[in-house]
């Protein structure tokens, strides 16, 4: 079936709406039941598929198959606790299922009424079990945007999207507002770019759609690197429709009649996920030719990375996309300039186009009017590490480091002390804990020594040996790097070794002295921001863990820890 | 404060900027590097190449050597720029000279230092690399950042190209002249992190490659990593060797590069001193390769004409190039008949050296030892390959470069710019000015047309020089009336300029009736053997002008006017492109793969 007016969408909407209606209305006198169980990475691994199907038999077996119904959702995002199994409209959140558990969800809940009190989710605080979602302390704080259709719909059905209004923002981008319009709406509401720049998205668009090249492209970056990092593949096996929306907008505001998503070969399930959304898409006519009777014209290719990190640079991704070596170019010019084969590209983040539909259909000012002062919105963190609540939350721009950690995180396991979190992944520097309440975006992490990047957060204890982290980030970015500038290829190799040296207890003061120099000449003279930031763990570990470097120093003259050491030769040393 | 204009700036708007304090005017579009440059502010650099004339512009900006600071005093946040890539604009405030940029360059050198084989007294590059001079230049004494280094093994598969991928910097010179000036698309990025180094296509040996070894990746690159296989120690060998009668022949373009490795001025012509030099090396005979570019001339302009009156295969292409011949080989196999089928001056000589000659002195074909001096590395290649060898008699023996040349002529003890001038031997030495413009591009088919227009209208030529043949620019098509003829005639110089009249050929596109190609840009002047440039084309532009100098200066300028020449045919080999010259001056190419 083809959808070619808002009209005709909307009441494909009407006619989805019961599909999900269980999930949104809550309405307790229903006799039929949902059974959400996630289908993300983490859940899977841990036989969330082999749940379902011993849900359905066994459903099946009790003649409950017609009233209830099992739907394989996206990531809820509490990876910790997973796998997660939510029973609607009870609203019941049960973590930590087994296969075990099954028997019991079926004929105690589905049979009985009654909540199978051990699967429920216990807070370590209060020591209290809780029921739904809403009351746990790792929802409490989020709001989901981007992730809007995570855990709630199931990504491999169009229609559960379009009864959330899926496509409807593209429709009425179409049919009812100008390309400049479009751009005009993205600008006010400030997104920024969500893959580690915070480049505004509206001000991208503008750039490209000036050019005046009549064939333009726009591209997904969807080659998630930072190690940690799991929210664009979320995104993209939750909800992978928002994103292909987004991008048929994205489109049309810059003149692009092609896209492509660049996506690491090594998610598998977020690929077929896309595969079987822009199959359902193109069926009903929202790619391919005249999307929704206008003549916009629009589709999408996969182009599959090898899993290089530094592909997630821009211009490198654009060259991977060409087929040639996954290395980035000189900006100027930038890809909305010339970019794919010469035409000016537009390159934004999973995340960055989840973002989309939902401005579209809410408006600017909403948007605008959630986070702070210069980053709008919402961010999705990949929590991880040294914490209680290890998983995928999304908070409003603003939102301070100690309310992740310690509210939605529910601080450091085994009651050890917070030492530093990681933001911006290899690429980011460490925080420390007078720097815990600094409001989260864009420009307050670079104030602090530090980046946004794609969100990655990890959390060190007081075990965690500084020294060591920053070897394990160098040794990530020396093995990820190009190979293409000089900084990039040997600095960030004798940066490590030289990390290894002090490790080993060989090096002296003067080595500190020199790995501090390289780390400052390696962040100013590599070509890309991979190894321009490739130090930054250096960096901001010497800064605030100067300690822990002196105490591997074997020097006499500077007895451990003492720190009265003055560099002797400052030279392009700025910190 | 000064005011720039470079010739091809000219048109552009004027934008202001400032360069250590000093106020200048430049075009817009102009890079910091060039306006530094014309404001007598030297910023080093390793991997920036900018050769106008080949159209070779290697802008990968990755040795981050030139980098620069710029200031942003009003949010004070200078950051570093490489100047070679970084576009001069209006209000912009470089400085060249602060430690932060001092440092960064110098960090950059020493970096590389610290994964380089630290071998320079034994390195073929010793005094002639980038890399060592740009160390002395920017002050280095130390190298704090001892590490693990690349280790990879020599590839020496070749007959021609020795890589060496721990030399390897990575400036991607190679590169950029394999694929957008050559377009063979051999060498590119290889592995990635610390390991990354340039090389063939999942690194295999070069000899299973389609490299064509036209030698345009060792002329660019900075280090050694690139370089010919060296054959001189042979040659010491054979001159040793009482048993063997050793001759030694010099192509066209030598003499005017030669002298460059003696620190005479480029364009300096020293045909005397050379013969001087390699008798004084006890080469048994000094030969002309000339000789063989006059014989080639013979059988190539009655192949020209045999083909126009018999309405056979048109255009005739020239072949006097190995790198192209095998470039046709690989890339364009269903076009291998279209070049002419002689074989190339050198290994002509050394045929008749090894019959004619051989048996006029009374000579064992068995004892004599030929050396070529080229100015080209593929001849290196060319003189192994199975057809040209397989009849011992037949061959020309060792190839050595140029520069090799050089170095031997130092190892002798010989003081090259005090030398005499002598004359070649005879009877191989006689020589034309036809043949000595075989060694820049264009000078193929001008010495082919002087013959056959005198031939084919058998009226003497007015005109000598085909000034519509001559030219820096990579393609050119000219018409040349012949009597009533019109001959139509296309020059290539640079394989990738090559390859446009390839397609043009293939698709059916052109109607040339002959067309001279020469595998490195501007001909064998800019060989890959030859004297390295290190990325100045005034210097290849000065050898082409001695070039033509040289020609000038011949009493005798078409080949078939050669007295030795056509004693040779009568004595010996009967009719130009008749029988006994097919089984010993033409040969025939085979279709390859392409890798």
């Amino acid at each position: 079936m083809q959808i070619k007016s808002l009209e005709e969408l909307i009441k494909l909407k009407q006619k989805s709406l019961g599909q999900v209606a269980l999930r949104l209305h809550r309405d307790n006198t229903a006799t039929e039941k949902n059974i959400l169980v996630c289908g993300g990475t983490g859940c899977l691994a841990n036989d969330s598929d082999k749940i379902i199907t011993l849900l359905n038999n066994l459903l099946k077996s009790r003649g409950m198959a017609e009233q209830v119904k099992v739907i394989r959702t996206g990531c809820f995002g509490f990876c910790e606790q997973g796998p997660i199994v939510k029973i609607e409209p009870d609203n019941v959140f049960y973590v930590r299922v087994g296969l075990k558990d099954v028997k019991s969800i079926v004929d105690e809940h589905m049979i009985k009424g009654k909540v199978v009190e051990k699967l429920l989710y216990e807070d370590p605080q209060q020591k209290e079990k809780v029921h739904t979602q809403e009351e746990m302390t790792f929802y409490k704080k989020q709001l989901r945007i981007a992730l809007r259709n995570c855990g709630l719909i199931n990504p491999e059905d169009i229609y559960e999207y379009i009864a959330l209004d899926g496509y409807q923002a593209l429709a009425k981008a179409l049919t009812q507002m100008s390309r400049d319009e479009v751009i005009e709406t993205i600008k006010k509401s400030g997104l920024r770019g969500r893959g580690g720049g915070g480049f505004p998205t509206g001000l991208k668009w503008e750039i490209t759609k000036k050019q005046e090249d009549p064939e333009k492209f726009i591209i997904c970056n969807a080659d998630e690197g930072d190690p940690g990092a799991f929210m664009d593949r979320s995104i993209l096996e939750g909800d992978p429709h928002s994103v292909i929306e987004a991008m048929a907008i994205g489109a049309y505001a810059i003149g692009a009649a092609k896209g492509i998503i660049y996506i690491r070969a090594e998610y598998p399930l977020a690929i077929s996920r896309l595969n079987t959304a822009m199959q359902q898409a193109r069926e009903m006519g929202l790619l391919g030719k005249e999307i929704f009777g206008t003549n916009f014209d629009f589709d999408i290719r996969l182009k599959y990375g090898a899993g290089a990190f530094v592909c997630g640079e821009e211009t490198a991704l654009i060259n991977s996309c060409e087929g040639k070596r996954g290395e980035p170019n000189y900006k100027p010019p930038y890809p909305a300039e010339e970019g794919y084969w010469g035409h000016p590209t537009c390159v934004n983040n999973v995340e960055t186009f989840a973002n989309i539909p939902a401005i579209m259909s809410k408006g600017a000012e909403w948007f605008a009017a959630i986070g702070s002062e210069s980053s709008k919105g919402t961010k999705v963190f990949a929590l991880a590490g040294k914490i209680n609540n290890v998983g995928l939350v999304e908070v409003p721009m603003g939102t301070t480091f100690r309310e992740i950690i310690f509210d939605i995180g529910e601080g450091i396991p085994h009651g050890k002390r917070f030492k530093a979190v990681q933001t911006g992944g290899p690429s980011g520097g460490v925080i420390t804990e007078e720097a815990l309440d600094t409001p989260i975006d864009y420009d307050h992490l670079l104030e602090i020594g530090s980046m946004m990047g794609s969100g990655g957060m990890i959390v060190m204890d007081e075990d965690d040996n500084m020294v060591n982290i920053a070897k394990f980030y160098l040794e990530f970015t020396m093995d990820e790097a190009c190979g293409r500038c000089v900084p990039g290829r040997i600095g960030t190799k004798r940066l490590f070794e030289m990390l290894q040296k002090i490790t080993s207890g060989k090096a002296t003061v003067a080595d500190l002295d020199a790995l501090k120099q390289l780390a400052y000449m390696v962040k100013d003279s590599s070509l890309c921001g991979l190894c321009q930031s490739a130090p930054n763990p250096v960096i901001s570990t010497m800064k605030h863990f100067w300690h822990e470097y002196l105490a591997f120093v074997q020097d006499i003259d500077h007895p451990q820890g003492e720190g009265k050491y003055v560099p002797k030769n400052k030279i392009g040393l700025k910190s | 404060m000064s005011k720039i204009s470079g010739n091809h700036h000219e048109d552009r708007k004027n934008i202001h900027i400032l360069i250590n304090d000093q106020e200048l005017t430049v075009p817009e579009g102009i890079t910091v590097l060039e306006a530094a440059h014309e404001a007598g502010v030297k910023i080093p650099t390793l991997c920036h190449l900018d050769l106008h004339d080949f159209q070779l512009y290697n802008k990968t900006a990755s040795c981050r050597v030139c980098m620069v600071e710029l200031v942003d005093a009003k949010n004070n946040r200078n950051k570093l720029v490489p100047s070679c890539v970084t576009k001069a604009e209006e209000g912009m405030v470089v400085r060249t000279d602060t430690i932060r940029a001092i440092t960064a360059r110098r960090m950059a050198v020493e970096l590389l230092l610290s994964n380089h084989p630290n071998e320079c007294f034994t390195c073929p590059k010793n005094l002639e690399c980038e890399l060592q001079a740009l160390a002395e230049e920017l002050n280095i004494r130390e190298i704090r950042w001892e590490g693990e280094r690349m280790d990879y093994p020599k590839d020496m598969s070749s007959d021609a190209i020795v890589k060496d991928a721990n030399k390897c910097i990575f400036c991607r010179r190679c590169e950029t002249a394999c694929n957008e000036v050559q377009t063979c698309g051999i060498l590119s990025g290889i592995g990635r992190g610390f390991n990354t180094f340039v090389g063939p296509f999942a690194n295999i040996p070069m000899v299973e490659s389609s490299c064509t070894y036209c030698g345009q990746c060792v002329q660019v690159c900075p280090t050694a990593a690139l370089t010919e296989v060296y054959h001189t120690d042979k040659v010491w060998e054979a001159i040793n060797d009482p048993d063997k009668y050793v001759i030694v022949q010099t192509a066209p373009a030598i003499r005017v590069t030669l002298g460059e490795l003696f620190g005479m001025e480029p364009g300096t012509i020293v045909t005397g001193k050379m013969v001087s030099a390699l008798k004084r090396m006890k080469f048994d005979a000094v030969f002309d390769t000339n000789f063989g570019a006059d014989l080639t001339i013979m059988e190539e302009a009655s192949e020209l004409i045999y083909r126009l009156k018999n309405n056979k295969t048109l255009p005739i292409l020239t072949n006097c190039c190995p790198a192209w011949v095998k470039f046709i080989e690989h890339q364009f196999p269903e076009l291998i008949n279209v070049p002419s089928t002689c074989k190339s001056p050198h290994i002509m000589l050394g045929t008749i050296v090894k019959t004619y000659y051989a048996e006029k002195n009374g000579l064992d074909p068995d004892n004599i030892v030929v050396v070529s001096v080229m100015p080209c590395i593929a001849k290196k290649a060319e003189a192994k390959r199975p057809e040209l060898t397989k009849d011992a008699h037949n061959n020309v023996d060792i190839v050595i470069t140029t520069r090799e040349l050089g170095a031997m002529i130092r190892e002798a003890g010989i003081e090259f710019d005090r030398l005499p001038d002598s004359d070649f031997d005879s009877p191989l030495g006689e020589t034309t000015g036809a043949s000595v413009i075989f060694g820049t591009a264009g000078g193929v088919i001008e010495a082919a047309l002087r013959t056959a227009s005198e031939w084919m209208t058998g009226e003497p030529l007015e005109r000598i020089e085909f000034e519509e043949l001559r030219g820096m620019d990579g393609v050119r098509r000219a018409t040349v009336k012949i009597g009533d003829q019109e001959l139509k005639i296309g020059i290539a110089s640079g394989l990738g300029n090559a390859r446009h009249i390839l397609e043009d050929i293939r698709d059916g596109r052109a109607d040339y009736h002959a067309i001279e190609i020469m595998a490195c840009p501007g001909g064998c002047i800019a060989g890959g053997g030859q004297p390295y440039h290190h990325g100045n084309d005034e210097i290849v532009k000065k050898r082409r002008e001695a070039i033509f100098e040289e020609d000038r200066r011949k009493k005798v300028r078409k080949s078939h006017e050669n007295k030795e020449i056509l004693e040779l045919y009568k004595n010996y080999l009967g009719e130009p492109f008749g029988q006994r010259a097919h089984e010993l001056l033409h040969t025939h190419f085979e279709e390859r793969e392409r890798i």
